[in-house]
């Protein structure tokens, strides 16, 4: 018996052996084939950038070649109608900055109010858990904060924050003098900022993780305040991360699309431009997705993917920015490789 | 960058006993500053933690007021029927959202099936290949350069507009198929997917031990069979999790679908043709003006936020206990 299954153990260590080792002409073949294999895969992205730039391109070029790329990403006008159309993508883009910007005021303060809270205050029996909370927050579709927004947080920003404001303020501030109606560019902001905090806070938090205790031991140590510790030892330490990170939620409220689309109050044209707070307005990637399946003609079709194309530039150049910010920190921290 | 935060300490252990001049005097203002303003400074201190804490309830309440909503919302139209039946006539509350159900099965299963290899083996090479010491001089130089290239155009399409790379299914597959179909939003997917696979793929594989490599090596294995059966055997996991965190991450993307695979109310029918998804037909659901519409609406987000809170917390199974760190976002 015994000798019977040492018999078979060894039978079958001598086949994996040799499986793995394999013959010599076999090895090299089969490690060529692989490398081959692996490396066409990382290719596969550059292939997938070459279609990216050739889609937006070949897509826009109509709208390019008719308006000229500075008239379009100046003009105003949207008319669909044959005959007179003409197409411009300035309010869009004044719409989608607009209402980023608010995103980033109020989204990147809080998120580095989370940020604190979670590495310099909370014991981590409560920053675990809070963490996790946060980071699940993340995961939520931004349709269904979409969904959300319209039907129910518009109404309560209205009565709570917008009449308030009108009201108090609508009579001297240009800026607030409209009557608000609750599916505004303020809306979208706030909305957009509730979408970015998880984001924007989960890094802001690694990065604050990444500042070696030495940092803050030393500025305790002069008598420093928790606060001014972090003010002086934590924050200048960290600050290429931490301003990554506000450019990096700042991009994805560039790029969002639904939850815009549901509560920004799809101006088209001039009117899009937002005068005050409240106005109604438009961004890029709203408009794309309002119109897209609709668009009666080619050349709007075109003047769209062109929205498309002015997308892509902004939100390359704010990632790329955000990007080398970011592994500048990051190099500093230590871990990586063992 | 820390030695212009605090002078002083780096100023005394390199000169030994004398602190410099520079030195003694920040100590000196610093000792004022404490004293003068030791209770303002109290003060200040006290009001940032509990602004700190004001924003982090203030981050957590939509949270609690999202799920809440979707949850009291949700359950009041879930049925059978809502699960399985095809949308009735617009404004009525018969019929349910089978085919977006279905459809979101379909459209994100073809796209992991696509993503997911190239994303895993993508990974492979950039942490198996691209570091490789036995190649030396100008020939190293250009794959870490290729390396490198991979790496930030990795990153450039994470940070792509999903409305563009909708953009591009629409224009890369759906012009040249001469329909909206499955492919073209299963093509737009990967595009999201592949990135962020490859990205947590290269990042695990890292992490196991040079010495398994090497021990493997050392029995004459070859480099194909020490990268399947040694170092991806041991960082299956964190691949596995990296997979689930990028399908969670597509199943509620919206805006590529709009441009690829359309959305309809009939059942899937071909691969070539137009399927629905279950954002989608939120998305549309909550542009009627029908009470019905929004209740349905509602109803298919706590399908939605069921589904993605399932691949959460089944990423979070996985990696318990075995050290992986799990990042629900993806920069």
């Amino acid at each position: 018996m015994t000798s019977g299954s040492v018999h078979i153990n060894t039978d079958i260590k001598k086949k994996v052996s040799s499986f793995l080792v394999g013959s010599n002409k076999n090895r090299r073949f089969g490690d060529k084939l692989f490398h081959g294999l692996v490396f066409g895969t990382a290719a596969y992205t550059l292939f997938i950038i070459v279609i990216v730039v050739f889609s937006v391109g070949a897509g826009s070029i109509k709208i390019f070649s008719q308006e000229g790329f500075i008239g379009f990403v100046t003009g105003t006008a949207w008319n669909a109608v044959e005959g007179r159309e003409s197409y411009g993508a300035l309010p869009y883009i004044i719409g989608t900055l607009m209402s980023s910007g608010i995103a980033l005021l109020i989204g990147v303060p809080m998120s580095m109010g989370v940020a604190y809270f979670l590495v310099e205050m909370a014991p981590s029996r409560v920053s675990g858990p809070l963490s996790f909370i946060i980071e699940l927050l993340a995961a939520v579709p931004s349709i269904i904060y979409g969904l959300w927004a319209l039907f129910v947080f518009r109404f309560l920003i209205k009565d709570w924050i917008e009449t308030p404001l009108y009201n108090t303020l609508g009579s001297y501030i240009p800026f607030f003098n409209q009557a608000p109606f609750g599916l505004d560019v303020f809306t979208a902001g706030i909305v957009l900022a509730i979408m970015i905090i998880p984001i924007v806070s989960s890094i802001s938090r690694d990065v604050m993780k990444a500042v070696p205790d030495s940092q803050r031991e030393a500025a305790y140590s002069l008598g420093a305040t928790r606060w001014e510790t972090s003010r002086m030892a934590v924050f200048p330490y960290g600050k290429s991360g931490l301003l990554g990170a506000s450019i990096l939620g700042f991009g994805r409220a560039v790029g969002e699309t639904m939850l815009v689309t549901l509560i920004i109050g799809n101006a088209i044209g001039p009117s899009a431009i937002p005068t005050t707070l409240f106005s109604q307005s438009q961004t890029l990637s709203s408009l794309i997705a309002n119109e897209f399946n609709e668009a009666s003609s080619d050349l709007q079709l075109s003047a769209l993917i062109g929205l498309g194309a002015v997308l892509l530039i902004i939100t390359m150049i704010i990632n790329i920015g955000a990007r080398i910010m970011v592994s500048r920190m990051v190099k500093v921290s230590p871990g990586g490789r063992e | 960058m820390s030695s212009s935060n605090n002078p002083s300490s780096r100023k005394e252990k390199s000169s030994g006993e004398r602190p410099s001049k520079a030195g003694n005097n920040f100590r000196q203002t610093f000792q004022e500053i404490s004293i003068k303003h030791a209770s303002r400074r109290r003060i200040t201190n006290k009001i940032v933690s509990i602004i700190a804490i004001v924003f982090v309830i203030g981050a957590i309440i939509p949270l609690a007021s999202i799920l809440f909503e979707v949850i009291k919302n949700g359950v009041a139209v879930l049925s059978v029927q809502f699960l399985t039946q095809p949308p009735g006539a617009i404004g009525s509350d018969a019929g349910g959202i089978g085919p977006a159900i279905q459809g979101t099965l379909i459209t994100v299963g073809l796209a992991s099936l696509i993503g997911a290899p190239i994303g895993v083996l993508s990974g492979v090479y950039l942490s198996e290949f691209a570091t490789t010491s036995s190649v030396k001089g100008p020939k190293q130089r250009a794959i870490s350069f290729f390396a490198n290239t991979i790496r930030l155009f990795n990153d450039v399409l994470t940070g792509l507009p999903s409305i563009v790379i909708g953009i591009v299914g629409y224009v890369a597959i759906v012009l040249a198929l001469n329909s909206f179909s499955v492919w073209a939003g299963a093509f737009a997917l990967s595009i999201i997917m592949i990135p962020i696979v490859s990205r947590v793929s290269e990042e695990t594989l890292k992490l196991v031990p040079n010495s398994l490599r090497e021990a493997g090596y050392s029995l004459g294995i070859s480099k194909t069979k020490i990268t399947l059966f040694i170092v991806l055997k041991n960082a299956k996991d964190g691949v596995l999790t990296g997979v689930i965190l990028a399908i969670s991450r597509i199943a509620g993307e919206t805006a590529p679908l709009i441009m690829t695979i359309l959305g309809t109310s009939l059942f899937f029918t071909s691969l070539t043709g137009p399927v629905d998804a279950l954002p989608l037909r939120i998305w549309r659901l909550a542009s009627q003006p029908y009470e019905s519409a929004h209740g349905f609406g509602w109803g298919a987000a706590l399908v939605l936020i069921l589904i993605i809170l399932a691949l959460s917390a089944s990423i979070r199974l996985i990696a318990r206990g075995k050290g992986i760190r799990v990042r629900t976002e993806t920069i």
